[in-house]
């Protein structure tokens, strides 16, 4: 990682109330990768998520985007921060009142300042890119799990952010639809030259989609192992080593 | 996505070459901020009879979704009019997202089976009401079995449930069943005060506000806030419920929603509603006892032994009976939508409303037959 990175995570401590649940999270991420965040159950991955997207302060530190922290910004300049990123949530956080159209179009008329007709247009896009063309006019309850989350990445890209979050894309989907979910993932990278930071526990998905990786250690309350998952197969932890092997050491 | 430097407005050039084909030459900085450029130029020429579109970048400077919308949009137009397209000439970014948005064929809702004329219409509602109407009453049905039920000492439900409702239909209503009833009580007086008073008859006021808090006013207003607040309540907890099925578990584990969910809701409000009558009737008495004392001159002593003389028991007993089913009629109504309600936040939302609504309707409409029912009675 030799040019700037796009995000930096520096020194980060996460808690609820008294509790902490991560202390001394560092990393940083390039342009153009897809960096996943891994580790087990409860060991807060989404939770370092919402810290990365603004939804939840840390104890200590702070995440970087270009060299400029996130949470020492002032409220203004963290809207802007935000537009750099679009998040695509575990259960895909469809407004379930509005069609699919205007699930997609809601930010672009209310952020990029479009006309109606013209976020119309470029929901109908963002649709079609993720396979949904001609279900503008659906609600979200009139759609497939694999769909609404579809539709949800089709929400997150509605912008064009330079960074993509995704929480447990995976979660709740067939290997199938699952895989064709990463399928797509790769081609909005390849495409989009978007960087893309991947919440997953799932290890198809973390092998063939993560340039790096980190890992959480629900125990140790800390990060434990950090690089390119095929190398973290070998890490000297043997936790991290027995998740990547689903145990099988 | 592509490129920087100074940002020159996106260009759509037209070419017409002998064969039919058309080149759309695209330069230009293509910026989301600056909106889609139209593609009627390009709809016009495929009208004019073009059959094959080529798309070529010009001198693309920058370009983001703005650009890639306009090829789809122009893709989709030619595609539709059977025109060949060729994207190879556009920068490899955006023709991959061309081929990506143009990969999976729009998906073409199927025609609706439904009969549009007026006839099919007005039977469909009719049908709909009568549904509505059937599940309501299965609804009610599995309601008494589950009273039943708790009769015989076999119904499932955690008391701890019970002892909540209790708690949340009873204590947590005092301070604004009291709000409303003590005003409710004054401003009777109020207004009966000044027509009274031109008879010289003011002491009266204290038969009308009386007759009128104990046997009417108390146990409506009561019925009526009642189901603003607990009903609502209930239809937005258990809608919330269905939407996470945790009903479905709850169905999965043997376990009858309408004894663990329905049950304790029902019968706690159906015994509180009594006490918060009493308690409600008295703010209300005290209510016009404060206009009668404050703005009509009477005496305390006076006030109330007019009162006293004027009220009989039964007025209060009425009241109190009405409220039994004033209770039942909230908390059957706010469960009911919370367990039929639909499987989105929008639903829950909706499933509050209409139980609201409807909890208010029918407390009117049973107070209503009450009326009609002690009037033949003698009452």
């Amino acid at each position: 990682m030799d040019e700037a990175p796009q995000i930096e995570v520096r020194d980060l401590t996460m808690g609820y109330g008294e509790r902490v649940v991560q202390a001394g999270i560092h990393f940083r991420v390039s342009r153009g990768e897809v960096f996943v965040i891994m580790g087990d159950s409860g060991c807060g991955k989404s939770t370092l998520m919402r810290h990365m997207v603004g939804l939840q302060s840390p104890r200590t530190g702070d995440v970087y985007y270009d060299g400029e922290g996130y949470w020492a910004a002032g409220e203004e300049r963290r809207e802007a921060l935000k537009r750099k990123f679009g998040v695509l949530y575990q259960y895909a956080a469809l407004f379930s009142s509005m069609t699919l159209e205007e699930n997609v179009s809601l930010p672009l008329v209310e952020h990029a300042g479009l006309t109606e007709a013209d976020a119309r247009e470029v929901g109908r896009l963002k649709l079609a890119l993720v396979g949904l063309a001609g279900f503008e006019r659906h609600y979200p309850a009139e759609i497939s799990g694999g769909m609404k989350k579809r539709a949800g990445l089709a929400r997150a890209m509605a912008l064009d952010p330079e960074i993509l979050y995704f929480d447990e894309p995976s979660a709740g989907l067939d290997p199938l639809t699952s895989r064709r979910l990463d399928d797509l993932i790769l081609e909005l990278r390849t495409s989009l030259k978007t960087t893309i930071v991947l919440v997953t526990h799932e290890l198809p998905s973390i092998f063939e989609l993560g340039d790096h990786a980190v890992f959480l250690d629900a125990e140790k309350k800390t990060m434990t192992a950090l690089g390119k998952p095929s190398d973290l197969k070998e890490s000297a932890d043997p936790k991290v080593r027995a998740f990547l092997s689903r145990g099988r050491l | 996505m592509t490129g920087s430097g100074t940002n020159p407005a996106p260009r759509v050039a037209l070419e017409r070459v002998a064969d039919g084909t058309l080149r759309v030459r695209l330069s230009g900085s293509w910026d989301l901020a600056g909106g889609v450029p139209p593609a009627d130029e390009v709809v016009g020429e495929l009208e004019r009879g073009a059959t094959r579109l080529v798309l070529e970048d010009a001198g693309l400077e920058r370009w983001d979704s703005s650009l890639v919308t306009f090829l789809h949009e122009v893709a989709a137009e030619a595609s539709r009019r059977g025109a060949a397209l060729d994207a190879g000439p556009l920068p490899e970014g955006a023709r991959r997202l061309l081929g990506l948005a143009l990969a999976v064929k729009p998906h073409v809702e199927p025609p609706s089976p439904e009969d549009d004329a007026l006839t099919a219409r007005v039977g469909r509602v009719a049908l709909h009401v009568w549904g509505t109407a059937g599940d309501a009453l299965t609804f009610l049905g599995e309601t008494v079995l589950a009273f039943v039920a708790l009769v015989r000492g076999s119904a499932r439900f955690r008391r701890v449930d019970l002892l909540h409702a209790f708690e949340a239909t009873g204590v947590s209503a005092l301070g604004i069943v009291a709000l409303i009833n003590f005003l409710i009580g004054a401003v009777l007086a109020f207004v009966g005060a000044v027509q009274l008073q031109q008879f010289g008859a003011a002491i009266y006021v204290a038969n009308l506000v009386g007759i009128g808090v104990l046997r009417e006013l108390g146990p409506l207003m009561t019925g009526i806030v009642m189901a603003g607040r607990t009903g609502a309540a209930f239809a937005a907890t258990l809608g919330t419920m269905t939407v996470n099925e945790e009903v479905d578990a709850l169905r999965t584990m043997g376990l009858r929603p309408a004894e663990f969910l329905v049950l304790p809701r029902v019968l706690a409000t159906a015994l509180m509603m009594p006490a918060l009558v009493a308690y409600a009737d008295l703010l209300g008495l005290l209510g016009g006892l404060f206009v009668g004392v404050t703005l009509l001159d009477l005496g305390t002593t006076e006030y109330v032994r007019q009162t006293q003389a004027s009220v009989a028991l039964r007025h209060a007993w009425i009241g109190l009976s009405k409220s039994v089913a004033f209770g039942a009629v909230v908390a059957l109504t706010g469960t009911y939508y919370g367990i039929r309600c639909g499987r989105s936040a929008a639903a829950v939302g909706e499933a509050t409303t209409k139980a609201v609504v409807m909890g208010i309707v029918l407390v009117v409409v049973v107070d209503a037959l009450a009326t009609v029912l002690t009037y033949l009675l003698g009452l």
